[in-house]
């Protein structure tokens, strides 16, 4: 009894102990906050990757593809068997991209992904990323009316109504374009009639410059950039148009100009090529093979004016663009073909928004001669699993690993493997970190033990009394590794609550932190979260709790065990 | 209380005027059945005695004889003085007694049973329940109040549960104490809010809560003036003569001496008659 009193009683008379134990408060606090917040990342990153990867990816070395892939696919079903929950194949290959851009082509590197629409979406989250709610539902590579992105604030305009005004306004400079073409004859005739010393061409221009010159459109980078003509055509407002508008381009050379021959022989059915398509092809009615763009690669994050988060679109859902790609077969030569941007896939995650894009996979296929012209069979690059939520990811992959071994030109990996360098490096973040901060609290342990001695010096009479009144050494000591324990408990638990307070307001203290420095503590142009993300493990808590207690606890042992040797007379002889 | 305590338990009945520490059955039994225990005080009221103590203190290399072969005796019931000059080694010996110390040589035995061999956890609550010790310099902890202090050795003796289910008997067990010994005006005061006088008084009640046979005290009143010393000295004598508490006194004045029923003279570490 008289241990807890007196252990009360000395906690209660002496706050200066209290001092001591504020860096393991402020060590579990700090523990706490960073685990939570890792964790928080950890799991959001792995979540998005993993659902952007799927389980298990089976892919071939060679660009060229697994010619025989159904018979792998049958091989699979049949080893994996019952875990099994779906399949896809997947042709992906590195691309560029050309998006013109107000007359200035941007090109960007991309990788380029072959989907089957039908079957990519149950082995990953991929349509989850989609911003056409439709296509959320049910992907197709069509464009839509209009309705992207309903839940963000500032989308522009795209679409098939954003395309046919853009086509409209197109259509409008090209009727300005040949009229003024007529106009340019005539006054060269009138010219040559007139016999060679009339006004300069220039200067006819003027005179003969659109009414509505505020309205004309520059499409082309071609025909922006025309020297001889000698004026500019304003820039068209809303952005990217660039796209391939063929009538303007064959009526420059006044004569319809035979496709080049930019691919290789087997792919003259390019349609944006094709001469009777293009003649066809009207943009506002028409859309070319449907893109999915990662929203990165068409747009850019960052301030505005004001300090606001804004996204920049260079291109829209209603676009085209050009990419250009290698073609299969033993001598690969860069193939371009035109897309329409058809929607965006907004991961979160930085890596992938920038650099995927998402195509039909038939149509990557016979643009790049992967189907066999005799047989009629396609090639595929990977082959990716989605397994059920309990299998073993690990196991399923090694199985598949001994049935197709690396021998064969494939490779079969899970998720984990792929990304394991970024888990890894986190992980290694996150257990340095507590390291450092146990090592933290570890100090304070140090700081325990010093005010611990000094208390038991201070107590030297007390223990003599104590034991003169017939208490035990192992009781005296008790005393005093009581009062470590309350004193650690009373740390730890503070630091505690303090730290799951601190967590479960992060976003708002960041907020504060935010308005009173004007730093952006958390700035979601770097990390595409617009929160922080956090997760308390209850493990972690007490773990970190028991942790920082034990050191507490050790901390009071040395001085408690010197308490329980003092020898009563020593402590009683003098006052 | 551990049987051990209770095997040393007086097998005298003095008169007591508190409440009798409750002796099991079995204790009871053996008081009475145990022939030498009958033999031992009708032959020898002695309840403490010591043969031939011997102890040094080390200091450095060369060692401080203290005492060298001392003899002690005190008889049950009365007040035994210690008289010897400062440093004469009357404090070494009543922790010799008290068991606080052991003696480098030499034999001392309460009751007819050796205690100075004891082990550690006998000892302990020897000093717990057969003992009190009052001091010069009072030795009342700090941080507790008057009737906490006194409460002290109860709680050393019960578990937390059993102190708690008997609180309010030992508490009253307490006031009364402090009652008697005239401070019951002072009972949530702490030491420092207390004179000198007072708070030998709480030592003294906190010496007795447990219901010793025996009291050990080094110099009370000397640190006290000659007044305030005589009023805690006619608190002895009234403990002595009402419930016949043995009293072993340490003193340097005479005059205290002469009031007691023995005086043992401590010179060179023997005791002279
Ligand atoms: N721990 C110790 N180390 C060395 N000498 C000591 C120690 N304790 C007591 N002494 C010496 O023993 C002698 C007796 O001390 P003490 O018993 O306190 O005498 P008294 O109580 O009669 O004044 C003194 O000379 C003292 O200096
Ligand atoms: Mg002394």
């Amino acid at each position: 009894m008289y241990r807890w009193l007196l252990c009360w009683r000395y906690l209660r008379t002496r706050y200066i102990a209290l001092a001591s134990v504020v860096s393991v408060t402020l060590g579990v606090a700090t523990l706490i906050i960073v685990n939570s917040v890792m964790d928080g990342f950890t799991t959001e990153m792995q979540d998005r990757m993993h659902g952007i990867l799927s389980d298990i990816i089976i892919e071939s070395y060679s660009a060229n593809g697994l010619p025989n892939h159904e018979s792998f696919q049958e091989r699979i079903r049949q080893s994996v068997g019952e875990d099994l929950l779906g399949v896809t194949t997947v042709v992906h290959v590195p691309a560029m991209v050309t998006i013109n851009h107000r007359g200035e082509p941007i090109t960007k590197q991309l990788n380029l992904i072959g989907i089957d629409k039908e079957t990519y979406s149950q082995v990953s989250d991929f349509s989850k990323y989609l911003l056409h709610p439709e296509n959320r539902e049910k992907l197709t590579f069509l464009l839509k009316e209009g309705g992207y992105a309903p839940d963000r604030q500032n989308f522009p305009a795209a679409g098939w109504e954003y395309r046919r005004r853009v086509a409209a306004m197109k259509k409008r400079n090209f009727e300005l374009q040949q009229q003024f073409e007529i106009e340019r004859r005539r006054n060269e005739e009138l010219r040559k009639q007139i016999s060679g010393v009339g006004t300069s061409p220039s200067e006819t221009n003027h005179t003969i410059a659109p009414p509505s010159s505020g309205s004309v459109v520059a499409t082309d980078g071609t025909l922006v950039k025309e020297p001889e003509h000698g004026f500019q055509f304003p820039d068209f407002p809303m952005g990217g148009t660039g796209q391939h508008v063929p009538p303007v381009e064959f009526s420059n050379n006044n004569s319809v100009q035979p496709a080049e021959a930019l691919a290789g022989p087997a792919f003259d059915l390019i349609p944006s090529r094709d001469e009777d398509f293009a003649e066809q092809f009207d943009a506002a009615k028409d859309q070319h093979e449907g893109i999915i763009l990662g929203i990165s690669v068409g747009s850019q994050r960052g301030r505005n004016l004001h300090g606001e988060v804004e996204d920049y679109f260079y291109v829209q859902p209603g676009d085209d663009v050009m990419l250009t790609f290698p073609t299969a077969g033993e001598h690969p030569k860069a193939l371009n073909a035109h897309f329409t941007v058809v929607d965006f896939y907004e991961s979160g995650m930085s890596d992938y928004d920038s650099t995927f894009a998402f195509v039909p996979i038939e149509s990557l296929q016979r643009y790049r001669g992967m189907i066999d012209p005799a047989s009629g069979l396609s090639s595929v690059t990977s082959i990716q699993l989605k397994l059920h939520a309990g299998a073993d990811l690990n196991l399923v992959r090694d199985m598949l690993r001994a049935q197709f071994p690396m021998e064969l030109g494939v490779e079969v990996n899970s998720w984990r493997d792929l990304q394991g360098v970024l888990l890894a490096a986190v992980q290694m973040e996150t257990t340095i970190l507590n390291i450092l901060l146990f090592l933290i609290i570890a100090v304070a342990g140090f700081g325990i033990l010093a005010t611990f001695f000094m208390i038991v010096v201070e107590k030297t009479k007390d223990i003599g009394i104590l034991k003169s009144l017939g208490a035990s050494s192992v009781g005296v000591a008790s005393v005093f590794l009581g009062y470590g324990v309350l004193l650690g408990a009373f740390g730890a638990g503070v630091g505690a609550v303090a730290g799951l307070a601190f967590v479960a307001n992060i976003n708002m203290i960041a907020d504060c932190l935010e308005a009173v420095t004007g730093q952006e503590v958390f700035d979601p142009t770097v990390y595409y979260f617009d929160r922080i993300p956090t997760i308390v493990h209850p493990m972690m808590v007490v773990w970190v709790i028991i942790g920082a207690m034990l050191i507490a606890v050790l901390a009071s042992v040395l001085p408690s065990i010197r308490a329980a040797r003092m020898h009563p007379v020593e402590a009683l002889r003098y006052e | 209380m551990s049987s051990s305590a209770q095997s040393l338990g007086p097998r005298v009945q003095p008169r007591r005027r508190l409440s009798q520490p409750e002796m099991s059955a079995d204790a009871l039994r053996t008081a009475i059945e145990e022939p030498s225990a009958t033999h031992l005080r009708v032959a020898n009221p002695v309840i403490l005695e010591a043969q031939d103590l011997y102890k040094s203190y080390k200091r450095g290399k060369n060692t401080v004889p203290v005492l060298k072969g001392c003899n002690f005796s005190a008889t049950s019931g009365q007040i035994t003085a210690i008289l010897g000059q400062s440093g004469s080694g009357k404090s070494t010996l009543l922790h010799l007694l008290g068991t606080l110390d052991a003696p480098d040589q030499g034999e001392i035995y309460y009751d007819g049973q050796r205690i100075d061999n004891l082990p550690r956890r006998k000892r302990d609550s020897f000093r717990n329940s057969q003992l009190g010790m009052i001091f010069q310099f009072y030795h009342l902890l700090p941080e507790l109040s008057a009737l906490q202090n006194v409460l002290m050795p109860l709680m050393i003796q019960n578990g937390p549960l059993s102190f708690l289910r008997s609180r309010t008997e030992l508490k009253r067990q307490a006031t009364e104490l402090l009652t008697r010994v005239g401070l019951d005006h002072r009972l949530h005061h702490k030491p420092r809010e207390l004179s000198g006088g007072e708070m030998q008084r709480a030592a003294i009640a906190r010496a007795l809560v447990a219901s010793p046979q025996l009291l050990l005290a080094d110099e009370p009143t000397g640190n006290l003036d000659r007044q305030t010393g005589k009023q805690i000295l006619d608190v002895l004598y009234e403990l002595n003569r009402e419930d016949g508490l043995t009293i072993v006194m340490v003193t340097h004045d005479e005059q205290i001496a002469a009031q007691s029923d023995h005086v043992i003279r401590l010179a060179d570490g023997h005791i002279e008659f």
